[in-house]
């Protein structure tokens, strides 16, 4: 990876160097967006003093799903099934009200196989930092439209997408997320600000992430397209080859809108909101978000918070500590208790 | 009304009575209230002391569509449902007629007047009855007649039947609860009605009647749902995730309403609970497995298309190792079959659940004390062994009201299973998540939030070696396939045994699970009374099956697999795991139309295939 980490000797208030929030080695292609984000989390769970053995990361199935395994390395972990990263999360959080919960997922898994459980998880307001590394296409299985597309994409085989893409934030601040944000790969100050604002969000933060696939998110014609390199390269290994490319990196102000160049050589407009957005309003959101789509931008920042929704936690009146480690005493009700049932039966 | 007319039976009067052995059908319309007059009528029964049974069989429908409560008295204590109704309570117009002319000769039936039966056969005893003449006086609110005139059929039965009316006092009143005391005298006073009309119009002519007994005392009346969910309170459940599927949101629903009980912290108030229904079976069962990865006695509740979505869930538990029960209440499938029937029908999918290799445990509860300490076992199993447990309970047994021997306060203290602590971690330096340290193939594992530098571990679904790893390497799975497999080797050594009882002599035997036990019970009786037959008896408490299954099948020259399904599910799971010689010893006895499996068409298979 590319970017410059904090110093090793730095530590955080727990003492604790930047070096102990990291995981195991990527595997992911070079220059993947998805490896920038793996960076801010390290950054910001470092930076933010937060236990790692609090952590619980979790994920589905996907390139992005593979990430909890390359951050926080000292937190426990589960990359589960393909769609359903919600539903694993929410469970993990009914059994331990005290974990830092923490999920990776992509856009085919929130958005097409999970899009259910993704509602339902808004719905409930479980306090996650959910994080949607977004590219716009299946990596894994070599690079098929998810619902994430925009509108006249390509794929590699010239087929054009025609249907429009699901929005996560609009559904998250329609559906009950209670912090919802976007944010792109390679703008790192952006990004992390976000991410440090999640990480003391109480409810559930929604942070959809564009994310660029430097393989699979290739259209003909491009110079840069998966099958121009295979008629242009010779040495080819056709099943094999992935071009290799350096992160798309971004700074740009608030309030300005920045272009930038993708690896397919198409361009991302970038809309920052201006400093002075006021996130509270969900009607002045959706509306921002709906003119920057018409406009053809994708529009960055913390779009909407509500500090004040009960979280599924509270909404469940449950005892302040963890169920998962309650004693017996506490879980199995006394003699006299099944006493009383038994009489009302006889 | 010509009553001296109407109350002349078609059949000559009986000499002979029969006492406290038959089954009383009431043929109604669901949606129609007649459920409580059904349960007044059995727990009056009940509580004179006779052993009883009540069996509902209704359609997957609101209102308007056919239903019958069976009630069966029997002074053996046979409970299964008997194939025979000797008393029809015929109140639906609809029925009525294809429900008169299906009674053996001699029966009795009690119907409404204007229905004009008695016209249909000679050789039955009819009692007709008023009831909308009769509802009219105790029920000035017309609205409610339509529910009160049930209670005026208790009312006749327990005149003709010879029922304590002091006891269908009692056994209404319970039914009501304190609070609609109002209601209950309104109703009371049916019963009442129906009494007098009985004591000066009918003349009884059927030999049916009931007598004091003392089979009773201390037992309860309870649904083997409610036993299940109760078996989950004291087993120390913490997070139940569920969608509602019939046949089992009752046991969902009997669970919260326990919970809020019994399981609000004494201090606070609080829960030491969450339920969440879930948006559909996927998350119901992903829920739980995330409940039990991160330490929770966690637990699902579903039936057969549940499970169907529930596969993937499955085997991700299976391969990661992941605690939680899943209680399955098995109703007729494929597809949406029938979903108020009952069947067996999940029995080989659940051993097997989800693509690739898995093998998963199941417990086989019979009645509701079983259906309340299986709860507890299917926990302390699903921790110790780090796996998803099956409870295969059924319709009949989920959905019904059952006579049980109250339930023993569990003494065992709950069994969290291998969990290392930060202090073991202190002390051992740290562990391999999947590594057999105790040669069982159960590996250790700790809880997400354990304050310990070392305790952390990555739960993948995808190949991992021992430290929990990403792992391709063939040995690394094999490895771990195997001691998946020894796994399950030791659950054999823990899983609740098999009740056996030997008959002295016997060529042939019976192996059974779940709710087939009364019938082959009663069966059993019948081969020997009827056709001097001794027959021993198998039934099965888990899978997987342990050494007394293959004992039994050896000390036999036949055994008959007797289950409720139509591909022999039980059988045919006996069959991936023995040898040639003891499969070649195996016939079936299949029963497979939704209803509850009987003695008689027990009896009748094994009489046929034994040539008798």
């Amino acid at each position: 990876m590319s970017t410059a980490t904090p110093s090793a000797k730095k530590v955080n208030r727990l003492g604790l160097e930047v070096l102990n929030y990291k995981g195991s080695r990527t595997t992911l292609c070079a220059g993947c967006g998805h490896n920038s984000i793996t960076e801010r989390l390290i950054e910001v769970f470092w930076e933010a003093g937060i236990e790692p053995w609090r952590v619980a990361k979790m994920s589905g199935i996907g390139c992005s799903s593979k990430t909890p395994a390359y951050f926080l390395g000292l937190s426990h972990g589960f990359n589960g099934v393909h769609g359903r990263a919600p539903a694993i999360a929410t469970g993990a959080m009914l059994a331990n009200r005290d974990l830092f919960g923490v999920v990776v997922t992509g856009d085919g898994d929130t958005v097409s196989i999970g899009l259910g459980q993704f509602m339902h998880m808004l719905r409930r307001n479980v306090p996650l930092v959910y994080v949607i590394e977004n590219n716009g296409v299946y990596g894994l299985t070599k690079g098929q439209f998810s619902a994430t597309a925009d509108v006249g994409s390509k794929l590699k085989t010239g087929v054009v997408n025609e249907m429009a893409p699901i929005d996560v934030c609009l559904a998250g601040i329609d559906m009950g997320a209670t912090l919802v944000a976007r944010s792109f790969s390679g703008d790192k100050r952006q990004l992390h600000s976000i991410l440090r604002t999640a990480l003391s969000h109480r409810g559930l933060s929604i942070i959809d992430v564009v994310s660029p696939c430097t393989t699979f998110n290739d259209h003909e014609g491009s110079t840069k397209s998966y099958d121009y390199m295979k008629d242009h390269e010779e040495p080819l290994h056709e099943i094999d080859f992935v071009p290799f490319y350096s992160e798309i990196s971004v700074e740009y102000d608030e309030g300005t809108t920045q272009e930038v160049e993708m690896f397919d050589g198409s361009k991302l407009r970038l809309k920052k909101l201006a400093r002075d957005y006021d996130p509270t309003s969900r009607m002045q959101a959706v509306a921002l978000l709906h003119e920057a789509h018409s406009a053809g931008d994708v529009l960055t920042g913390i779009l909407y918070v509500d500090n004040h929704a009960p979280t599924l936690i509270d909404m469940l009146k449950m005892v302040d500590e963890p169920l998962a480690t309650l004693s017996q005493s506490r879980t199995r009700p006394g003699r006299e208790a099944l006493e009383t049932a038994m009489e009302e039966l006889r | 009304m010509s009553s001296a007319a109407m109350s002349r039976a078609s059949c000559p009067p009986t000499t002979h009575s029969v006492v406290n052995d038959f089954s009383i059908q009431v043929a109604t319309v669901n949606g129609s209230g007649s459920q409580t007059a059904n349960n007044v009528l059995m727990r009056s029964i009940f509580q004179m002391g006779i052993p009883v049974s009540g069996k509902n069989m209704f359609p997957s429908n609101i209102a308007g569509l056919p239903t019958w409560f069976t009630i069966r008295a029997n002074r053996h204590g046979y409970i299964a449902r008997k194939k025979e109704v000797d008393f029809l309570i015929a109140m639906n117009p609809e029925s009525a007629r294809e429900d008169v002319e299906t009674l053996p000769p001699g029966a009795a039936v009690v119907y409404d007047e204007p229905l004009k039966l008695k016209d249909l056969r000679d050789d039955l005893h009819f009692y007709p009855v008023p009831y909308d003449k009769l509802v009219g006086p105790v029920c000035p609110e017309a609205k409610l007649r339509k529910l009160v005139r049930n209670m005026i059929y208790d009312g006749v039965v327990a005149h003709l039947l010879g029922i304590d009316l002091d006891e269908m006092r009692k056994a209404l009143f319970k039914q009501f609860g304190a609070r609609k005391a109002k209601a209950a005298e309104m109703n009371w006073g049916a019963v009442l009605a129906g009494k007098q009309y009985a004591e000066k119009n009918l003349v009884k002519t059927d030999p049916f009647a009931v007598e004091r007994m003392n089979e009773t005392a201390g037992k309860i009346i309870i649904d083997g749902n409610s036993a299940s969910a109760l078996g989950c309170v004291f087993a120390g459940v913490t997070v139940l995730t569920w969608y509602p599927i019939t046949p089992s949101s009752s046991l969902a629903e009997a669970l919260m309403a326990y919970l809020n009980r019994f399981r609000l912290d004494a201090e606070t108030k609080k829960a030491t609970y969450a339920v969440v229904q879930a948006e559909d079976e996927l998350a119901a069962i992903g829920m739980a497995l995330g409940a039990g990865w991160a330490g929770a006695r966690a637990m699902t509740c579903t039936s057969g298309p549940g499970i169907s979505l529930m596969s993937e869930f499955i085997g991700l538990g299976y391969y990661v190792e992941v605690p939680v029960v899943v209680i399955d209440i098995q109703r007729v499938g494929p597809s949406t079959g029938l979903p108020t029937r009952t069947q067996q029908g999940d029995i080989l999918k659940n051993a097997i659940l989800s693509h690739g290799d898995t093998r998963h445990p199941i417990l086989f509860p019979s009645a509701p004390d079983e259906c309340f300490k299986m709860s507890i076992t299917a926990f302390e199993m699903a921790e110790h062994f780090q796996t998803p447990v099956f409870i295969n309970s059924d319709l009949d047994l989920g959905m019904n009201n059952w006579m049980s021997d109250a339930f023993p306060y569990p003494e065992e203290p709950i069994d969290r299973g291998k969990v290392l602590s930060a202090e073991d971690l202190e002390r051992l330096g740290g562990f391999g998540r999947y590594q057999d340290v105790d040669g069982d193939g159960v590996p250790y594992r700790t809880l997400p939030g354990t304050n310990h530098p070392q305790a952390a571990y990555f739960a993948r679904g995808s190949g991992h070696n021992e430290k929990a790893q990403y792992s391709e390497r063939p040995d690394d799975y094999r490895n771990n396939m195997d001691r998946l497999a020894r796994k399950f080797e030791t659950m054999r050594t823990y899983v609740p045994k098999p009740e056996v009882r030997e008959a002295a002599g016997a060529k042939i035997g019976i192996v059974c699970c779940g709710t087939s036990r009364f019938a082959c019970e009663e069966s059993r009786d019948q081969l020997f009374s009827e056709h001097s037959l001794s027959v021993s008896y198998l039934r099965l408490l888990a899978y997987p099956f342990t050494q007394e299954l293959n004992d039994f099948i050896d000390r036999h020259e036949r055994v008959y697999v007797v289950e409720q399904n139509r591909d022999a599910q039980l059988a045919a799971l006996m069959r991936l795991e023995m040898p040639a010689e003891r499969i070649a010893k195996l016939r079936s006895v299949l029963h497979y139309n939704g209803l509850p499996i009987d003695a008689r068409s027990v009896t009748d298979s094994i009489v046929q295939q034994e040539a008798l």
